[in-house]
């Protein structure tokens, strides 16, 4: 006679009517409240706010000095800001705008949607999701506080040595910049890698390849992008802040070391990580695209083989921003090539877009209009870039407003934008109100206008010989009337962020109510409520389809999940054909303290390299804890 | 209507300063040259580019849709799918065949601006510091090197090989009338090659981020006729001129016994430190200050009474002087043509 | 609305290319693997703008070096029964393939902990001493990380937590420390080896 086994009996979604299902999983999914609650957070929702959040509070507080350059730029001999607070303004500017601005808030698009878009509850390593937000957030204050200090980093967003080394920048301003990239490095890094295993492993089932939406395969290749490239910055940096603390003799050429070898590392990371920024607006442009076309988005395949070939060309640039260090020309028509190259996949994602709007039948709102200030505007920084690709071009335009005009062009026109309208476009989504498409079109046409009266002079004052990067000019050179138009088209530029703002904050309270798809898009986001539930889906949909809600039969849902603890569905790599149950972390406190022990060894260590080896137990101590299984058992049947 | 005047104000202000040629572009070197031809073939092929997206993105977005029946919707759609296939498919190799025009010119290009050297070639040696510019003109015979600072004279019509170095960060030479530019950097030589084809004072700046006064280290160079360019060359390799007044002469006493003497070489006289530029020539330059300053009685004096005010950051410290002795040394110096 | 497809009876747990845990430490192993990668490049790059390599210094004595090599080639086999072990979840032999592990991994470390006071230069002396404690130092961190996982992981399986995930885990780690092992073979020839070509 066998013994049977008494065994728990699982609450499933199965058996429950959609009231009570609703009731049991916002129990299991929600967030715990108060102080610790707060610092707990793994719901990628939440983080990707966060994330959002404090991207655009960077974003304005870079604008701000920008400002402040226009102001001292608008007459020559100007002395609204010294040499010295210049050098420091437009490092932050920079510095923020790449680090600080630029690449989290595409994460945070990318953590909130990414899960939403392949339909399942959360993201793969929520709590490292949460430990990447409090890392970029800590770096990125440490350095404005610096700031604050007169001690802001004042050697150039890039830094170049010798002057960021020890001999010709004393003091900590340097160190501070070094140490906020390993910051946000990390953070970045942790995305990625949460990215990468949610797409391969957590799709809906039925979610093949082929069915995968745009935005969540420009969101895989730019992880890739990320888990390639910032590793570069990472050891570079690190050299640098060996260099300055410990006296290693990396870039200093009196000892064997080299001050190109800065430039290689930081630009083998620096090219992709523009593309980092760039891969997931287009993602964004491809999202939005299709849904006021009112049509599937024309050359599916086309656009993602573009995206993988702009992905893995990104790597073959660097060289291009060393035409003039001394490099051979032979070496350097390699990346004159391969830069030209690169504009081929770029091209095809253009004309695919432009073929599904003629194929469709277009919609005018907000999204729409910042699509096509994206087109018209990036097409003229593309066509700039492919200027600056060939050697003799650049030769006379690098390190001039010329090629100021252009990387602003390519990133305000290219990323800017489609951020912009990805904004009014997953606002409604994320907050259950829509903005206010009145002040949408006040919003476009001060952009627009605002932006191209303010950088399309810099092309010309490049090409009058004035360089990029200093605090004043003589009045003999003729570029005062110019400069004073930018300054004053500067100020256009910067009311539409205004206007944004004032949209965003009102919306929230006075919004129209949005429905769960008030665009009447296709992917599976619009099938949740607005904003979604915690847990998302109420049962895992299975899919038939790509862009399931427009097509018929297109989606089904799954049934069996547990309710009374946190479970999610495996599916296999290429056919997302159900796999495993997996079950995901519940909200915990060791991401924030790992964060804490990591960041006061991180921050110590600009002071000594002591703080390195005394940090390492607390880092050590919070990261057992994090990984401690919890009594509950996590796997059973 | 006061739209339209905001927007004739705007288009005045954006154009103004528009008599000329961007720098760049108003080529009087033949490296310059070669490129602005570049530049201009590059400029059309873009703007026909760009001109073509923007009218297929307009008519994409307004052209007249026909109401077709739900009947055959499906097969326009293909036929209209394919079209469009086939319109992608064209674009692409547009692009492609463009591009390898593009890379084709630019290479064509590349190889002539290395090329733009000769047997009869000058060489100088150019030092760039923080923050300004030390010249050497290379011989075998040493008494036949000039030394200066910040302003080089060239002649016509010769090859030109420019030495780059550093003696602290990264600098870059870059006169945009002459030929593009090349960085300076420590542990380095690199090489700038021009010839330049019409006479003229040619200004430029440096063009790498270098620290304080980045903003504030031009650099002018003197094309001219070949015999003009000799009896420069002859003059520079004189020892100073003596002073010829009292006062100068004061000037001089005065130069050799404060700190001066610890950075200026002036031939003839026992300063000879390299640490800042050669002055034996100094009233022969049009600036001052790696021409921040012009070269005047007055800007002389103030920027020897406190280069701080002139040039934040600078390396030349303040010297206490008295106002008869600051007068006389710019009367001593002003003698130094 | 209730579709066909019942979720219910798939496993809870797998194992490799099955589970996110994987995908995870994959793309974790790439990353530090071009981390890894371009610090060998610029050790290249540092050797050919030199027209003397090693700089000022001999290369490091190859005693050390070569047995940490040694037993970290041994340590593979262990190392892939106790991936097998994990996969078919048995208990006592993964409990003592990971003592076994977690000793060797000790070990290592001992031997690297006696080779840096020993290395003929210093880290601030020149560009190769730099470069040189820049890697050597780059793939310690890793094996410190490596080590001190395999501790933690071999004292929960002596717990209540001793799992089906744990092995999943184990299986994980083994993963990991191939990677340890197979990223210090590039940089031993090159410290080693290259310098005395």
């Amino acid at each position: 006679m066998t013994t049977e086994v008494v065994k728990e009996v699982h609450l499933r979604d199965s058996s429950l009517p959609d009231n009570e299902l609703h009731a049991v999983l916002a129990r299991t999914w929600a967030t715990p409240r108060g102080l610790i609650g707060w610092l707990s957070v793994v719901d990628h929702k939440v983080v990707g706010i966060r994330y959002f959040i404090t991207a655009m509070v960077f974003l304005a507080a870079a604008g701000l000095l920008a400002v402040a350059m226009r102001l001292q730029l608008a007459r020559p001999e100007n002395g609204v800001l010294g040499p010295d607070l210049y050098d420091q303004v437009f490092t932050m500017h920079g510095t923020t705008m790449m680090f600080l601005f630029g690449v989290p808030v595409m994460e945070a698009f990318m953590v909130y949607l990414v899960p939403l878009m392949v339909g399942t509850r959360n993201i793969a390593f929520p709590r490292l999701n949460s430990f990447s937000y409090y890392m970029y957030l800590v770096g990125g204050v440490m350095l404005w506080i610096a700031f604050a200090f007169n001690t802001g980093a004042d050697a150039g967003w890039f830094s170049y040595v010798p002057l960021a080394g020890p001999e010709y920048a004393p003091g900590k301003r340097v160190d501070f910049w070094a140490q906020m990239v390993t910051f946000t490095e990390i953070a970045a890094l942790s995305v990625a890698i949460e990215i990468i295993a949610t797409i391969f492993k957590q799709r809906a089932p039925g979610m093949r390849l082929d069915r995968i939406p745009l935005f969540v395969w420009a969101a895989l290749v730019t992880s890739f992008v990320i888990v390639f490239g910032m590793p570069s910055v990472m050891v570079s940096s690190t050299m640098l802040i060996l260099d300055r603390l410990v006296s290693t003799q990396f870039f200093n050429p009196a000892e064997g070391g080299d001050a190109l070898l800065w430039q290689h590392l930081f630009w083998f990371f620096g090219h992709p990580e523009v593309y980092i920024i760039f891969l997931p607006a287009t993602g964004f442009i491809s999202a939005i695209i299709p849904t006021f076309a009112r049509r599937p988005m024309f050359g599916y395949l086309p656009l993602v083989l573009a995206l993988i070939a702009t992905g893995f060309l990104s790597f073959g640039l660097w060289v291009h921003h060393m035409f003039a260090a001394g490099i051979p020309a032979l070496g350097s028509s390699f990346f004159t090539a391969s830069s030209m190259m690169i504009a081929i996949p770029t091209g095809v994602q253009i004309f695919c877009w432009i073929a599904t709007l003629w194929l469709g039948r277009p919609v005018f709102a907000t999204p729409l209009l910042f699509t096509i200030a994206f087109i018209v505007t990036f097409v003229i920084g593309g066509l700039t870039g492919v200027m600056v690709a060939s050697v003799p071009i650049d030769l006379q335009v690098h390190d001039t407003y010329f090629v100021v005009a252009h990387f602003h062009y390519v990133l305000v026109g290219g990323a800017v934008f489609p951020l912009i309208a990805a904004i009014y476009y997953w606002f409604p989504k994320a907050t259950g109100r829509m903005m206010s498409e009145r002040l949408g079109r006040w919003n476009f046409w001060l952009a627009f206008i605002g932006f191209n009266a303010a950088f399309f002079p810099m092309h010309i004052l490049g090409l009058n010989g004035m360089p990029r990067r200093i605090y004043t000019y003589p009045l003999e050179s003729g570029w005062g009337s110019m400069n004073f138009f930018v300054s004053a088209s500067a100020v256009v530029l910067a009311a539409s962020f205004v206007i944004l703002a004032w949209n965003i904050i009102y919306s929230i309270r006075k919004g129209e109510p949005a429905g769960p798809n008030p665009w009447n898009a296709g992917t599976l986001e619009w099938t949740t409520t607005s904003p979604p539930q915690d847990y998302n889906f109420a049962r895992i949909p299975v899919v038939g389809a790509s862009d399931p809600l427009w097509t018929a039969g297109g989606l089904a849902e799954a049934h069996g999940l547990k309710v009374e603890s946190r479970e999610l569905v495996v599916t296999t790599t290429a056919e997302a054909q159900p796999d495993l149950r997996e079950s995901s972390p519940v909200p915990s406190i060791w991401p924030f303290l790992a964060a804490v022990t990591a960041s006061a060894t991180l921050i110590g260590s600009i002071f000594t390299p002591w703080a390195v080896v005394w940090g390492a137990v607390p880092v050590g101590v919070t990261l057992i804890g994090w990984f401690w299984p919890k009594s509950v058992p996590e796997d059973e049947e | 209507m006061r739209i339209k005047l905001l927007a004739v104000g705007f288009l005045a202000l954006a154009t103004a300063g528009c008599e000329r040629l961007p720098k760049s572009l108003d080529s009087a070197g033949r490296g310059a040259e070669m490129i602005a031809d570049l530049f201009w073939f590059f400029t059309a092929v873009s703007a026909i580019i760009w001109i073509g997206v923007v009218a297929a993105l307009i008519a994409a977005l307004f052209r007249r849709r026909d109401r077709t029946s739900e009947r055959n919707a499906e097969e326009t759609d293909r036929a209209a799918h394919d079209r469009a296939a086939r319109v992608v498919v064209t674009a692409v190799g547009a692009t492609v065949v463009t591009l390898l025009a593009l890379t084709a010119a630019s290479y064509f290009t590349d190889r002539g601006l290395v090329n733009l050297t000769g047997d009869n070639a000058l060489t100088i040696d150019v030092s760039a510091r923080q923050w300004w510019w030390a010249a050497e003109y290379a011989s075998s015979d040493p008494s036949q090197r000039v030394t200066t600072a910040n302003e080089l004279h060239i002649p016509v019509g010769t090859p030109v090989n420019l030495k780059l170095s550093s003696a602290d960060v990264i600098h870059s030479f870059w006169v945009p009338e002459l030929t593009g530019k090349q960085d300076l950097v420590p542990g380095r030589q690199n090489v700038l090659r021009l010839i330049a084809t019409r006479p003229g004072v040619y200004r430029g700046q440096c063009a790498e981020f270098c620290g304080l006064q980045h903003a504030h280290m031009a650099i002018i160079v003197v094309a001219e006729a070949p015999k003009d360019f000799e009896a420069w060359r002859q003059r520079q390799l004189a020892p100073a001129v003596e002073p010829a007044t009292d006062e100068a002469r004061r000037g001089r006493e005065v130069f050799l016994q404060k700190p001066c003497v610890m950075c200026h070489k002036i031939s003839g006289t026992p300063a000879g430190s390299r640490a800042g530029p050669d002055l034996t020539h100094v009233a022969s330059r049009r600036g001052l200050a790696a021409n921040t300053l012009p070269f005047t009685r007055g800007s002389l004096a103030a920027w020897i009474a406190d280069p701080q005010s002139v040039k934040p950051g600078s390396k030349m410290p303040l010297t206490q002087l008295t106002a008869d002795e600051l007068n006389a040394v710019v009367a001593y110096l002003e003698g130094l043509q | 609305m209730k579709g066909d497809l019942d979720l219910s009876k798939l496993q809870t747990h797998g194992f490799g290319p099955r589970t996110t845990m994987f995908w995870g430490t994959l793309a974790f192993i790439t990353l530090e693997g071009t981390a890894f990668a371009l610090a060998i490049g610029t050790y290249l790059y540092l050797m050919s703008i030199n027209p003397q390599w090693p700089l000022g210094a001999p290369p490091p004595g190859l005693l050390p070096g070569s047995i940490i090599t040694f037993v970290m080639l041994a340590s593979v086999v262990p190392n892939h029964f106790l991936k097998n072990w994990a996969r078919e979840e048995n208990l006592p032999l993964v409990r003592a393939g990971l003592v076994l592990m977690s000793m060797l991994g000790i070990f290592i470390l001992v031997i690297r902990g006696f080779e840096f006071p020993q290395l003929k230069v210093s880290w601030d002396t020149n560009a190769y001493g730099s470069i040189l404690w820049f890697l050597l130092g780059l793939h310690t961190v890793h094996l410190l990380t490596d080590v001190a996982d395999t501790i933690v992981l071999t004292a929960l399986m002596f717990t209540r937590h001793a799992t089906g995930k744990r092995f999943s885990d184990t299986e994980d780690n083994g993963v990991y420390w191939d990677f340890v092992v197979l990223s210090w073979m590039p940089i031993y020839v090159l410290l080693y080896w290259v310098p005395r070509w």
